[in-house]
């Protein structure tokens, strides 16, 4: 992607300038001269393949490796890493807790990316009409995005408590609820509130995008829809849905790829408990590399989660790439 | 002239990328620089005590050893939840520091790496050490850490909550439960202790299970089931809130500082926050054993300091000396008392528990504390994963205790 992107506008550069520097071209000359360019084209290559192999390249080829191999503590100290095939995949993927984590995992996603969306949504029609302090609350939504993760799951860990949790207090004086809601340590309500706390970090990001994407939408249609009786919701279904397409597919398939390694949140939040209840793949795959020093076993299913995401990440190329054509 | 600055633009651009490059990669190498002196001047320490007090308590008493073995000290202090990361990548670029401190259930991880010298090369002496302090620092019969001083976990009580409901400290299950029971009343739980799916849910569990004679070796025995019953029956009858299926020991500590925990499980670091608040007033007890007549056993905490393996046999024998020396009687004492740890040594217990009355019943338990790696060494990690998944299994109701622990122990 980002190297056919490197190369296209030095490419169009160089072919561009060539010809309009070179007055009176001798035929050996402008041999060498067009090796010259090749050269200066891979030159240009350089930085981005080099950048790509050390931070892309050698991590991806490394867990690869590391997923087929018997590595441990002791790996960092002697180097060695017995060859052990696909026995960490065997493992992980045979181990109870597999299925639980992938149920969780896929529950975590959908909840979030539908939560986050329709909320975004909605909140990014709003946000369309002109009203006073538009702009104000339009940023102050934008918080949860500026706070580093860590306090959020904090903050949100406070509010979620059963005995004195603001949450429950508020629903108590509420009358609503009668005892205290165990939010966090309820094996059947701690994966709602998990996501629950990532749909409210996750808004701001479909509301920016959103927004964005309606005001690209031309007033004119409106216009002219309403002449024809395209109103309200006529005119969403008609005018700005379809419009909006190409963004709601980029931010949908984003969102999966980003909701789908979710770890602090989960982390901060219940640590996966209680009971696995909250344990997805990310958060089994930490546990395995950093907590129990399996760092092959770790590796393997962080590779599972990479294959999962891969899906999307192509569906996302594909998804952008209509965009661009439309 | 403008067409010339155009063409060479791009070629200074690909001239400094391929300048820098090599410069970029040089950067990621190693450079440990010790070639092997004799003439050792300065030691490199690493530590996790970042936060103060502990952060100048350990500094001074490691200034002071450094003075004593004639060096200068450059010590790192990095957050306790990176050390062992950190350890591992310096172990793999060879540039491990000249002492090394690792929290105890460690220490047979990092050693079975290979990276750790035997403190007997060096005649470190362990003479004295309470046993569970030498079967923390040892794997396969070598001794690689020792620590000046250690902790462990008891039963702290608000004696005000307890007078005034007319309930003893208890010393038995049965008294543990009627206590807990009979203090929990409106917000106030009776007991709140830690259950959270982590090795500190399972430390917090380790007393229950030894003292009654389980094992973690096989956890799905009737002895460690009796001790999951007890933990899920007080959380079943509201004595102890289900929150402590998410609580920290941090969190735990609050719960009893705000008045709504009459007793909780924890340990003596908990001292300083709780003598900021006057008005509590605290003991601490032994964790009950299921009859009398038991043995309390509790499990060992606190850190060791080791000696890496450098290769260099000089700065080695120096940094031997600081931990010897960090591990002192003058120094143990003075380190216990400032810190609310226990000395390791065992015969300066008896002085230690006088001059710290608080501490007392903390400096009886250490002598028979058990330590976490004793039994199953680098080991540990998985089953303490098991112990912490059985007992999130039994007290969420998933389970029944004897179940989660014969799936946990099946796993």
């Amino acid at each position: 992607m980002s190297l056919a992107a490197d190369l296209s506008p030095s490419k169009a550069q160089s072919r561009q300038h060539g010809p309009a520097v070179d007055q009176a071209p001798l035929v050996p000359r402008r041999r060498n001269r067009h090796r010259k360019e090749r050269l200066f084209q891979w030159l240009f290559l350089v930085p981005a393949v080099v950048y790509m192999a050390l931070f892309f390249g050698y991590p991806v080829v490394k867990n690869v490796i590391m997923s087929f191999q018997d590595y441990t503590t002791a790996t960092f100290f002697t180097g060695e890493a017995p060859w052990v095939g696909v026995q960490n995949y065997v493992t992980v993927l045979s181990s109870s807790l597999f299925s639980t984590s992938l149920l969780n995992t896929a529950l975590f996603t959908i909840g979030s990316i539908l939560g986050q969306f329709v909320i975004g949504l909605a909140l990014a029609i709003f946000f369309q009409r002109k009203f006073p302090l538009n702009g104000i609350l339009r940023s102050l939504l934008l918080l949860p995005w500026l706070l580093p993760l860590i306090v959020s799951s904090a903050v949100w860990r406070w509010i979620l408590d059963k005995d004195s949790g603001a949450l429950n207090r508020f629903l108590g004086d509420l009358n609503i609820i009668e005892t205290g809601v165990p939010w966090l340590t309820s094996t059947s309500l701690a994966l709602i509130a998990v996501v629950g706390v990532n749909i409210w970090i996750g808004i701001p990001f479909n509301l920016t995008i959103l927004y964005g994407g309606l005001q690209e939408i031309p007033d004119e249609l409106y216009e002219a829809g309403s002449l024809d009786g395209a109103t309200g919701w006529k005119a969403f279904r008609y005018i700005t849905w379809p419009m909006l397409k190409p963004v709601v597919s980029v931010v949908l398939v984003l969102g999966v790829v980003y909701t789908l390694k979710v770890l602090d949140i989960i982390l901060g939040l219940t640590n996966g408990g209680p009971a696995n209840s909250t344990q997805t793949i990310a958060t089994q795959s930490y546990a395995l590399s950093f907590q129990e020093f399996k760092f092959g076993e770790g590796a393997a299913l962080g590779n599972v989660l990479v294959i999962i995401s891969l899906v999307f990440a192509v569906l996302y190329l594909r998804a952008s790439r209509r965009a661009v054509d439309e | 002239m403008k067409s010339a600055f155009t063409r060479n633009r791009p070629l200074a651009t690909a001239v400094t990328a391929l300048v820098g490059l090599p410069l970029l990669l040089a950067g990621c190498g190693a450079s440990s620089g010790s070639a092997g002196s004799e003439n050792v001047t300065e030691i490199s320490v690493m530590d996790y005590y970042n936060n103060e007090p502990d952060k100048s308590f350990i500094g001074d008493a490691l200034n002071s050893c450094a003075a004593e073995a004639g060096v200068t000290l450059k010590r790192e202090t990095v957050p306790g939840k990176s050390l062992i990361s950190k350890v591992l990548q310096q172990s793999s670029s060879k540039t491990l520091p000249d002492v090394l401190m690792l929290d105890n259930p460690d220490l047979q991880q990092i050693a079975a790496t290979g990276a750790l010298a035997p403190l007997s090369d060096f005649k470190v002496s362990t003479e004295d050490f309470a046993p569970g302090v030498l079967s923390a620092g040892t794997y396969k019969d070598k001794v690689y850490g020792l620590a000046p001083t250690v902790n462990t976990i008891a039963l702290f009580y608000n004696k005000d909550i307890l007078a005034k409901a007319g309930v003893t400290p208890p010393a038995t299950w049965d008294e543990l439960e009627a206590a807990a029971a009979k203090l929990t009343e409106g917000d106030q739980y009776g007991l709140a202790f830690n259950a959270n799916p982590t090795y500190e849910g399972t430390w917090q569990f380790l007393p229950l299970m030894w003292s009654n004679g389980g094992d973690e070796k096989n956890i799905n025995t009737p002895e460690t089931t009796q001790a999951l019953q007890l933990w899920t029956d007080l959380v079943k009858d509201g004595s102890v809130s289900s929150s402590a299926l998410n609580w920290t020991q941090a969190d735990v500590n609050d719960q009893f500082l705000a008045g709504k925990a009459a007793m909780m499980v924890n340990g003596p670091w908990q001292i300083p926050a709780l003598s900021k608040q006057p008005s509590l007033q605290y003991g601490v007890v032994k964790i009950p054993v299921r009859e009398a007549g038991q043995t309390a056993v509790a499990p060992l905490g606190g850190e060791v300091w080791t000696v890496p393996q450098t290769g260099n046999k000089a700065r080695q024998a120096k940094a031997a000396e600081i931990v010897s020396c960090l591990n002192s009687d003058k120094n143990q004492m003075s380190m216990a008392k400032a810190r609310n740890t226990i000395p390791s040594k065992t015969s300066l217990a008896e002085t230690f528990a006088k001059e710290n009355p608080k501490l007392a019943t903390f400096t009886e338990l250490v002598k028979t504390a058990r330590a976490r790696t004793g039994q199953l060494g680098d080991g540990w990690p998985a089953q303490a994963t098991k112990i912490y998944t059985a007992i999130q299994a039994a007290l969420t109701g998933s389970a029944s205790p004897g179940d989660a622990l014969k799936q946990a122990q099946g796993q």
